[in-house]
């Protein structure tokens, strides 16, 4: 996933549209917008990141799973089985980005891409209501996709580079 | 201090508690429940269908589809692809309408404000038996004072059909905050000078434009949908965003150009910039010779307004006015200055608006490409009906030859006509209120609050129990607009479109919808002529075969885009028009304006400044947000709790403010928050202002989640400048101090609830 910071005005849509989607519990999200003010007044910087789990290629959270719940799914997206979770709270301790937090149902519960929905070929939900489409979705294994040229064509980062984990969120920057 | 229309806080008698009373919650047959003719088991089909609607919580109105789960149960709202409002993406509230219907909070049942024990209470009525209580009372006001000294305050769909009633009845008293709160003067201003308003959704050519100019507009904060979304396509573009504001907004963020201009000084540096267009010969010679009148009278007005002049009162450099100049040169006529939405600051706001309709017209922006486009849209025919009487009077003769340009009736003067005064014969004795909150909508609460306790009828219509239906006489339980049909969407924009909204459920409890709310009053009212349809659908089917769609056709598509009939989206390409102004021309020089006895090109004048210790207070939007109406929603309650009082890091220093520190704030004229707000220590707010997201403080506790959650800036807003043009309500010129402790109070006679909730998370 692909996220523009030049156009994400913080709105939080894919917020709600990833709570309505997923029946997230009201009080819990997994997705959020962090805002970075940078600067004093009048020269000032603002970067707007609406971030989730980063489906990292060398998963800390899947490694720390002493039951296989946490494990790669398809096309490398990282799930949460809930009936294989014994709620130990491992892996949330192991993110280094803070994306999982333990469902009222007692379970460890995160972003999974929409899965359900990718898989019937649609974007995840916060990709698809966001207002100035700042996100984009796709296969980076693909060079010719869609996500692959943006993330070419453009000057990118990724979160917590240093913990090795190997994430696949790229906040576009300018 | 007793009153007697005491705020009721708490106290409601259910069904059980008063079966004396009588006649309570009586059965009613499913075709009244629901309120409209489908029944339950039509309901039942509703399983897993996707029902079109157009979103109702806020005033741009997204098309949407509604799905439903297996149960018929409403499970999401999902932008309408073909909508160019929304084109298939709404914003984070149009998302959480599921939380608008769903919360508990909802009015559910009629209710009537009576008298227990010496203590004022709501009781539980049937609709038949608060009807009935209306209309006694409107009749006896139209007996004994005529039926002009009714009122309709409304803000939503469901109001044209109250409107209706209102207008059968034999009153013209009908205002939405939306003009003289909020967008009347950029109405004003612009009819002045292009003999057009600008209407909604703004037909502002964002998406194809290369220089944007917003002064205090802050998209991105204000979610109006399409606008958020091509000025996306402007970032994209890399085109050139140009943000006039004291604070560092978002869309300031996203601007080549951040002019962090001292508070209430906007107009002189428009003047600047009129002054360097024309003496730098970066107008457009050609547009302003064949369509402008007074450009000559215009240069002389505007000679000395240089950017130096403008340097020393708005504190933006020479340079940097001057550079922006070049740069809407650069990109006219693909250039806007937007003329924002919100516009009642200073009370000299039409001319404000003015000086912004200017400029775009000496850079040809007006009906060019990237500019301002032709909207167009389509009227519905109005189902056949007799002709209204008319009324002998209205709100206006509390106004004596004053604010004739107008366009629209004046709120806050309908407000202002319910205060007694010995100089008029006639105040308006009664409102009828419908989804807008006065107390949070009108500034000066103490003047809302002496003209409602003079009325002898207040009704309120609302989905939810605002401060408003603390002070009603009666309240009726509108349903949400995803249990009800309304009008059809019409509105203007670069094709015409036609939207529809169905029920997707039956109205929860015993809300009802507003167009079954007028019916049913007025035929109480003996007006049952003026409703000749059995129910709306068969209104809506016969407006829409008139221009040849169905009720079935849009129940299935939910838009239907049509052709324009007027071919040119960008009109003034050369070709001749005649403008619907004095003049037939644009009006640099406004006669009408002139011959109201106003200044005929706009002046700049300086305003108050705040006090030492004092800041100026200014307020606006969260994107998770619609002012008061939403902070109750569960899912946007959970996005945005409270607001927080914005506070520059050198002021919170002077004060030992620290971040998220609770304080109470206090105005001018004394008078203290009802309750306590957290400080946010940032660089994006001016040293001299604070900042607050409007729509806070809830002081109803029937508002479970919103009660107590920050402070209200409506209360703190007691100076209102008024605009002589138009009456339009200013409300920027209030400052405001600092508490660390909660004080003492002066207006402690206004709301009593200043304690938090229990066990919240203050």
């Amino acid at each position: 996933m692909a996220i523009d910071t030049n156009l994400c005005v913080g709105c939080s849509d894919c917020v709600v549209a990833c709570q309505v989607e997923n029946n997230v519990p009201v009080g819990y999200a997994r997705d959020w917008v962090v805002e970075v003010v940078e600067g004093t007044y009048p020269n000032l910087a603002i970067e707007l990141r609406s971030e989730r789990c980063n489906h990292c290629d060398n998963s800390p959270c899947v490694r720390a799973c002493p039951t296989g719940a946490s494990h790669y799914a398809e096309g490398g997206i990282v799930l949460v089985t809930p009936d294989e979770c014994i709620g130990c709270a491992a892996c949330i301790e192991s993110c280094p980005y803070d994306a999982r937090f333990t469902h009222p149902d007692g379970y460890a519960d995160k972003c999974t891409f929409c899965i359900h929905r990718v898989q019937n070929g649609q974007d995840p939900a916060c990709v698809a209501v966001c207002p100035t489409t700042c996100m984009t979705f796709g296969d980076m294994d693909d060079p010719n996709s869609e996500i692959s040229k943006i993330v070419r064509s453009r000057k990118s980062k990724v979160l917590a580079a240093e913990a090795g984990t190997g994430p696949n969120i790229y906040y576009l920057t300018k | 201090m007793k009153t007697r229309r005491e705020f009721i806080k708490v106290s409601t008698i259910g069904a059980g508690g008063l079966a004396a009373a009588g006649g309570l919650l009586t059965a009613l047959p499913i075709k009244d429940i629901f309120g409209q003719s489908e029944t339950v088991e039509n309901l039942k089909s509703n399983a897993n269908k996707q029902l079109p609607t157009y979103c109702e919580i806020c005033f741009w109105q997204c098309a949407a589809w509604v799905n439903t789960d297996e149960d018929g149960e409403i499970k999401s709202i999902i932008g309408n692809n073909d909508d160019p409002h929304c084109n298939g993406r709404l914003c984070p509230r149009g998302t959480a309408g599921v939380g608008m219907y769903k919360d508990e909070d909802r009015l559910k049942n009629p209710k009537l404000r009576t008298t227990v024990n010496g203590k004022q209470v709501f009781k539980d009525v049937s609709w038949d038996e608060a009807f009935d209580f209306i209309a006694e009372k409107m009749n006896k006001i139209k007996e004994e004072h005529g039926p002009e000294c009714t009122a309709l305050f409304t803000h939503g769909s469901g109001g044209k059909f109250l409107g209706h009633m209102l207008k059968a009845f034999g009153s013209s008293n009908i205002a939405a905050p939306s003009y003289a709160q909020c967008r009347g003067p950029r109405e004003v201003g612009f009819i002045a000078t292009y003999g057009a308003g600008i209407g909604s959704p703004e037909p502002t050519d964002i998406r194809d434009s290369r220089c944007l100019v917003l002064i205090g507009s802050h998209i991105g904060e204000n979610m109006h949908n399409g606008q958020v979304q091509e000025m996306s396509d402007m970032i994209r573009n890399d085109a050139t965003i140009i943000t006039v504001d004291p604070r560092f907004s978002t869309a300031a963020s996203k601007s080549k150009f951040w002019l962090p201009i001292k508070p209430a000084t906007d107009l002189a540096l428009l003047l600047a910039w009129i002054h360097e267009i024309i003496y730098n010969d970066y107008y457009d010679k050609a547009y302003i010779e064949k369509y402008a009148y007074g450009f000559e009278e215009l240069k002389a007005h505007v000679k000395n307004f240089t950017p130096e002049w403008a340097y020393g009162i708005t504190t933006i450099e020479p340079k940097v006015i001057r550079e922006t100049a070049r740069e809407m040169r650069n990109s006219a006529p693909s250039v806007i200055i937007h003329p924002g939405r919100h516009v009642t600051w200073y009370g000299d706001d039409t001319q404000r608006l003015r000086a912004v309709a200017i400029l775009n017209a000496l850079l040809g922006s007006w009906g060019r490409r990237g500019g301002f486009y032709n909207p167009e849209g389509l009227s519905l025919l109005k189902y056949p009906s007799p002709k209204y009487p008319k009324p002998k009077k209205d709100w206006r003769d509390a106004f004596p030859g004053k604010f004739k340009l107008a366009d629209l009736a004046l709120a806050s003067g309908m407000c202002d006509a319910s205060v007694p005064s010995l100089s008029r014969d006639c105040s308006i004795k009664a409102w009828i209120v419908n989804g807008t909150n006065l107390i949070e909508t009108l500034p000066n609460q103490a003047n809302t609050l002496k003209a409602i306790e003079a009325l002898d009828l207040l009704v309120v219509i609302d989905t939810m129990p605002m401060e408003i239906t603390g002070y009603a006489d009666i309240i009726l339980p509108e349903c949400t607009y995803l249990e009800r049909y309304d009008t059809v969407r019409t509105s203007a924009h670069r094709i015409p479109t036609l939207a529809l909204r169905m029920p997707a459920h039956k109205p929860l409890y015993d809300s009802k919808p507003d167009w079954w709310i007028a019916k049913e009053l007025g035929t109480r009212l003996g007006l049952e002529e003026y409703f000749g349809y059995e129910n709306i659908e068969e209104m809506l089917d016969w407006q829409l075969k008139e221009v040849g769609s169905s009720l079935e056709e849009m129940q299935k598509i939910g838009v239907k885009k049509l052709d324009r009939e007027y071919p040119d989206l960008y009109f003034l390409n050369g070709e001749d028009y005649e403008f619907n102004t004095n003049t037939g021309k644009i009006e640099l020089y406004s006669t009408a304006l002139e011959a109201e006895g106003f200044d005929p090109m706009p002046k700049y004048t300086a305003h108050p400044e705040p006090d030492p210790r004092f800041y100026r207070l200014n307020y606006g939007r969260a994107p998770m947000h619609t002012f008061s109406r939403t902070t109750n929603n569960p899912q946007l309650f959970d996005l945005m709790e409270e607001n927080m009082v914005w506070v520059n890091p050198k002021v919170a220093k002077e004060w030992y403010l620290k971040n998220g520190q609770e304080v109470w704030l206090e105005n001018q004229d004394g008078i203290v928050s009802d309750f306590s707000i957290k400080v946010r220590i940032t660089e994006r707010i001016r040293f001299d202002s604070v900042y607050m997201v409007h729509g806070f403080g809830h002081t109803r506790k029937q508002l479970s989640r919103a009660y107590g959650r920050g402070a209200s800036d409506t209360q703190l807003i007691t100076n209102v400048m008024l605009d002589p043009v138009m009456g339009g309500t200013g409300m920027r010129g209030n400052f405001v101090t600092f508490h660390t402790e909660e004080p003492e109070r002066l207006n402690k006679n206004i709301k009593t609830d200043s304690t938090k909730v229990e066990g919240g998370k203050a």
